[in-house]
């Protein structure tokens, strides 16, 4: 049991204190921006929740919402599965294990913008390893930056290639956790390698699941680097998520105000989606 | 080989690959590539790297990397033990919304707090250091390493704690001696992903350097336009920000599975 003690607080104040000024004040600017409109000189006015309302009725933001929904869903639906299945079939002890997860973890571990480089070379349509062996082996004709499905295809290959891993070894780690008991009372009950997953395996994996899945929807949501660098948002406005847009009107257009109140907006989303997630998905603990 | 077997080396090849396409055009001419597609490089050269490692605008930025990334696993680590202490052994009032609070830090992203961020740290001073770099990734690398090291330290008994009391340690020397030990595995996975998550988030450290602590990535990205493009040269770069992450993950081999088992939500 824990035991009271308010003391504690002072554990936690140099995490309190370094967070909240990297969280706080910069928030509180953007909040500042997103009621105010300036047109340059440090001179600023007083717009109340125009911006907010702006934006929240805008198509182009309607338009990057649903793309960047239709992204998210598409990873989860495609590396949690998929990471689970592979996870499943690695050997669980031996030399084999430490090489698999060494391999396995490597794209994790690659600056974001040299992946989005990385996969640029690897997809151009004449001198790129898979762009030449789709063209002119297997003569499908693709080439990303003119056709926004085959834009779309690579930056969804692109992400799986690059998180996975992360389900993978969340997922492993949860199955190495099983002692060898559960198994063999499995065994002795004729029990089929479904059933073996549905109540032995799944149900132990359930935590490190829920942190990936989690992991996986805060991340994907909030992507930017990798598919700016690759596709730069194109071809037109096709792979243009929520992050390349926000930074556009940010930076590019340097409208501030509207930039600011779709950043809340979008961080809102961001939260309260999350919370659904960890929610649904501790709901039986609590039973 | 077991036929199962079959799923992982499919899948470990299909990760390779892009990271085979990227090696191999960096022993190639920018030439070579440009005139056609080779499977492996006709005309092996070496000078791709070599340009990296004799120019200094290159190598300084890894250099300007690894001490932005090591600064703020340290920072990370050293703050995030004791309050993984605290979160994990005492009730105190508020503590779950301050643990909530903190992992919602995780979900902001990252080019929400660009330009805000570029003007804080202009604003106390220290725009284009390292600290700037180390400091801002600490808003996601520390809810991370709290998250990390208090399930690490749940699984360690409170009988180990009360023991050391009565056997007349301090809670300093406790702590440093005893269980920190008993945790450095945890340590260990914590520090790595503090290591991995700062290496490889650009948008914020290109933000906040212009010249004297330009990361690496950054390098690449300018070089490539003002000379063109260079993709051999850019080839030989990215791959050299692979070797950093390969030698850590090496190190903690062993603990990486255990670490996340024992994390919790």
């Amino acid at each position: 049991m824990k035991t009271e003690n308010q003391k504690a607080w002072f554990f936690v104040l140099p995490v309190l204190l370094l967070v909240a000024f990297n969280a706080l004040i910069p928030m509180m600017t953007v909040v500042n921006y997103s009621v105010q409109e300036t047109f340059g000189d440090n001179v600023f006015f007083w717009q109340g929740l125009d911006w907010f309302q702006q934006i929240l009725r805008s198509d182009r933001f309607h338009a990057a919402l649903g793309r960047q929904f239709m992204f998210t869903f598409l990873i989860l639906i495609i590396e949690v599965p998929l990471g689970i299945a592979i996870a499943l079939s690695m050997p669980r002890q031996g030399f084999w294990v430490p090489v698999c997860l060494v391999l396995m973890a490597l794209p994790m571990l690659i600056p974001w913008n040299v992946v989005g480089a990385m996969w640029n070379i690897f997809t151009l349509p004449d001198i790129g390893l898979l762009g030449y062996f789709l063209n002119h082996t297997l003569g499908i004709d693709y080439d990303m930056t003119q056709d926004p499905v085959a834009a779309w295809v690579t930056i969804v290959t692109m992400d799986v290639w690059h998180w996975t891993s992360l389900v993978v070894l969340l997922s492993y780690a949860g199955l190495v956790s099983i002692p060898d008991a559960y198994y063999q009372a499995a065994k002795i009950d004729g029990a089929s390698s479904w059933s073996v997953f549905r109540y032995i395996q799944l149900p132990k994996m359930k935590t490190v699941l829920t942190i990936a899945i989690l992991l996986r929807f805060m991340d994907s949501f909030n992507i930017y680097t990798e598919p700016f660098v690759l596709t730069g948002g194109g071809p037109g406005n096709s792979t243009t998520l929520l992050s390349i847009d926000l930074v556009k009107i940010a930076l590019g257009q340097f409208d501030l105000g509207p930039a600011a109140a779709m950043s809340l907006i979008y961080f809102a989303i961001t939260l309260l989606v999350s919370w659904l997630f960890y929610t649904l998905m501790t709901k039986d603990d609590q039973n | 080989m077991q036929k199962r077997s079959i799923v992982p080396i499919v899948y470990i090849l299909f990760l390779l690959l892009p990271i085979y396409w990227l090696v191999a055009m960096s022993f190639k001419t920018t030439n070579e590539i440009l005139s056609g597609f080779s499977l492996f490089p006709q005309s092996f050269t070496t000078e791709n790297y070599r340009v990296i490692f004799t120019d200094p605008s290159w190598y300084w930025g890894y250099i300007n990397s690894i001490l932005y990334v090591s600064i703020n696993t340290v920072i990370s680590v050293a703050v995030a033990l004791p309050a993984a202490y605290a979160f994990s052994r005492y009730r105190f009032l508020g503590d779950k919304q301050l643990f909530f609070w903190l992992l919602t830090n995780r979900m902001a992203p990252a080019a929400v707090f660009a330009l805000p961020f570029f003007q804080l740290y202009s604003a106390v001073g220290l725009f284009d250091t390292h600290l700037a770099v180390a400091l801002a990734h600490c808003l996601f690398n520390i809810p991370l390493a709290v998250w990390i090291l208090e399930g690490f330290m749940g699984s360690v008994p409170k009988e180990l704690d009360e023991t050391a009391y009565v056997d007349g340690y301090s809670f300093p020397r406790f702590f440093a001696s005893i269980f920190i030990p008993s945790i450095k595995a945890g340590v260990g996975v914590a520090a790595f992903f503090c290591f991995m998550f700062s290496w490889v988030e650009l948008l914020l450290a290109k933000t906040l350097t212009a010249v004297a602590a330009k990361p690496i990535a950054a390098t690449m990205t300018k070089t490539a336009s003002s000379a063109g493009y260079e993709l051999g040269l850019l080839a030989a770069a990215g791959t050299l920000t692979i070797i950093p992450g390969a030698i850590v993950i090496y190190f903690v081999r062993n603990y990486i599975a255990k670490g996340f088992a024992m994390g919790r939500v």
